[in-house]
């Protein structure tokens, strides 16, 4: 065997070129997805310091100052019942962030393994699991999520559960439509004849090879999932009262559309900017796993 | 050559599933493979050539066990690669490696070269972590890649050199053999040459036997010891490279052979080319699979499939007529086929030894 020249062998001691640090490098080159993550890093530290930003109990009611526009002592205004809507806003981040990082955790941390045993085994196991997911495709989102939610009791929690496991479906089919296009590469036969065993292929082969879509359609969950929180809060089973949540705030406040327009505003603006951010997150991420990218 | 081959399969058959029922049992076949034979010694170069769809893949994924052959037997270093159980199989991968004709493609494309070449280190060797990185080093080097470059990534890397790399990977592991499938078909013809020189030097380094899969006779005559000629899934003929080049008996290789582009006009009178096309392989003709398409048909051939049948020399045809075609045959044909610009590049490419 030839022997390695010193350089060389210095050259691959340098750590300083790792695949993750060169992720790193294009998620830093692309200025959206930045300041995406800011703002999802300070969603974040709002929700965890909630109690020292809030320069109000959020569930506090005083009739004296019912439905004040913003002013100097309430920055967004007062709701229905003289509840500060900033101290509002600010501990309702906890439950929406929550709710949409959550359950699509469950969606993902499920819905990925099985697309991928459905994709990999083929056979009955993927007949099964693709009827069962085309079930539960056939009933409307909102609806099935109610219906879970209701079955298993109003809570947070429950809606986190019910919310995620009806986001489940999506993930298995893109993660097994996924890996029936990468199982059929060359590189998958490659590193079954270089003698890899099955769950390596799946996990070090395939997974990297299809996250950037599953990354997207996370993204794009945690929207539909901060909002379906939303929905569940208005019937009862999200968020309890008088706990606050984006969600059910905007359901109050379209009552007062009219005569309190900040009542809406605020929590709208809160999911607006929330949505935006993660997706601009999730967009710069699919790029930034990507080496072939700047 | 020695005694006991590296590299046995008899009757070797694979079919396909061309259509299923409505409720999936199978209703229709193609028998991609049907029934070959053949034998690689260690150290030694084998070449399966045929057009695209005679099988000739197919018959390299078998020999590693990739698929399950419907019939007949592969084996290899004494095991029955047929009959492994998952650990033997594990064990026989380190020992029979892959290239493809895609370098691009059997590269994945999120993994660094190192992390690719370290992979077969890592599940056949017990190598530490650093003893592994000097390995990979040693691999790209050995290639003709420096060590730094472990830390790229396929697509910063040109055709050539991401064939050096698959064959690096395939090396990784020690192997004893490697099969080629069409591993210079994607590159141009300087890169070709590199590839295939750098694959001899190998060869000859450590003792490979190579199953060398291609369609280009040109290749074939500067790599191989041996070639086997495939049609619809049979070998038709299989002899030392040197005595199928210049006396091929079957039909169908010296169409085969007098198919290849002849760079001066002069040469190019006596083409010998097959008329139509080769049948399909859902329905391949009975007896033998040329009948349809060879001039010299008799009307056993339409009946009898002719055996494979070596001679003395080592030179087996499975054709009922080749004795009685031969002499009028090829013989006085065209001068053997040769690519002088490719043997140019080959000899501008060798290192000076």
């Amino acid at each position: 065997m030839p022997t390695l020249d010193p350089i060389s062998a210095q050259a691959l001691d340098d750590r300083r070129d790792t695949p993750a640090r060169r992720a790193w490098a294009r998620l830093s080159r692309r200025k959206s997805a930045m300041a995406g993550l800011v703002v999802v890093i300070a969603l974040i530290l709002i929700a965890i310091l909630a109690p020292l930003i809030a320069p109000f109990d959020p569930a506090k009611q005083t009739y004296t100052a019912v439905r004040k526009a913003p002013s100097v002592l309430h920055w967004f205004g007062t709701d229905e019942s003289g509840r500060d809507l900033f101290s509002r806003v600010v501990f309702g981040a906890r439950a929406s962030l929550l709710a949409g990082l959550v359950s699509i955790a469950i969606a993902l941390g499920f819905g990925m393994p099985i697309g991928l045993l459905s994709a990999y085994r083929g056979g009955w196991v993927d007949a099964v699991i693709s009827r069962f997911t085309d079930a539960m495709l056939a009933v409307p989102f909102l609806i099935l999520a109610i219906a879970l939610a209701a079955f298993l009791g109003p809570s947070l929690s429950n809606a986190m559960i019910a919310i995620g496991v009806t986001s489940m479906p999506i993930f298995i089919r893109l993660t097994r439509g996924q890996v029936m296009g990468a199982k059929v590469e060359d590189y998958v036969e490659a590193a079954r004849a270089v003698g890899n065993p099955a769950y390596r292929i799946a996990f070090r082969h395939i997974l990297p090879n299809i996250l950037p879509a599953l990354l997207v359609q996370a993204t794009l969950s945690i929207a539909m999932a901060i909002i379906a929180e939303a929905s569940l809060s208005f019937l009862g089973l999200g968020q309890q009262p008088p706990a606050p949540s984006w969600g059910s705030m905007l359901n109050t406040a379209q009552r007062f559309l009219t005569q309190a327009p900040w009542m809406a505003i605020y929590p709208g603006a809160a999911i607006f900017i929330t949505v935006l951010s993660f997706n601009l997150l999730g967009d710069g991420l699919r790029d930034a796993l990507d080496p072939k990218e700047r | 050559m020695t005694t006991d081959p590296l590299l046995k399969v008899a009757d070797l058959a694979k079919k396909f599933v061309a259509k299923r029922s409505v409720f999936g049992a199978p209703s229709a076949f193609v028998t991609a493979v049907d029934g070959v034979t053949m034998t690689i010694a260690a150290g030694q170069t084998l070449a399966l050539v045929g057009e695209s769809g005679c099988g000739k893949s197919t018959v390299g994924r078998l020999v590693l066990g990739l698929i399950e052959p419907s019939a007949g037997r592969v084996e290899c270093d004494g095991q029955d690669v047929t009959k492994l159980s998952a650990a033997e199989l594990k064990a026989f991968r380190a020992k029979a490696q892959l290239i493809f004709q895609d370098p691009y493609a059997s590269l994945n494309p999120r993994m660094t070269i190192g992390a690719t070449l370290d992979e077969p280190l890592m599940l056949h060797t017990r190598l530490s972590k650093a003893a592994r990185r000097t390995r990979v080093a040693e691999l790209l080097d050995l290639v003709g890649l420096k060590a730094d470059q472990a830390r790229r990534y396929p697509h910063e890397f040109s055709g050539g050199q991401r064939q050096r790399i698959a064959i690096a990977r395939a090396l990784a592991a020690s192997p004893k053999l490697i099969v080629c499938d069409e591993p210079v078909s994607a590159l141009d013809v300087s890169i070709r040459a590199q590839i295939l020189n750098l694959l001899r030097d190998l060869q000859q380094r450590f003792g490979l036997a190579l199953l060398f899969i291609s369609h280009d006779l040109s290749v074939v005559k500067h790599i191989a010891d041996r070639t086997a000629v495939m049609y619809l899934g049979r070998i038709v003929e299989s002899a030392a490279t040197a005595d199928l080049f210049k006396q091929p008996r079957h039909p169908y290789t010296q169409a085969l052979l007098s198919a290849i582009p002849v760079p001066t006009p002069a040469a190019r009178g006596q083409r010998r080319l097959l008329a139509g096309d080769p049948p399909s392989p859902l329905e391949p003709p009975a007896g033998c699979h040329l009948h349809t398409r060879c001039p010299h048909a008799i009307a056993d051939c339409r009946t009898r499939v002719p055996a494979l049948i070596a001679t003395a020399d080592g030179h087996a045809t499975a054709c009922h007529r080749w004795e009685d075609i031969g002499a009028d045959g090829y013989a006085q044909a065209v001068e053997p086929p040769h690519s002088p610009t490719l043997q140019r590049l080959i000899d501008a490419f060798r290192p000076s030894a």
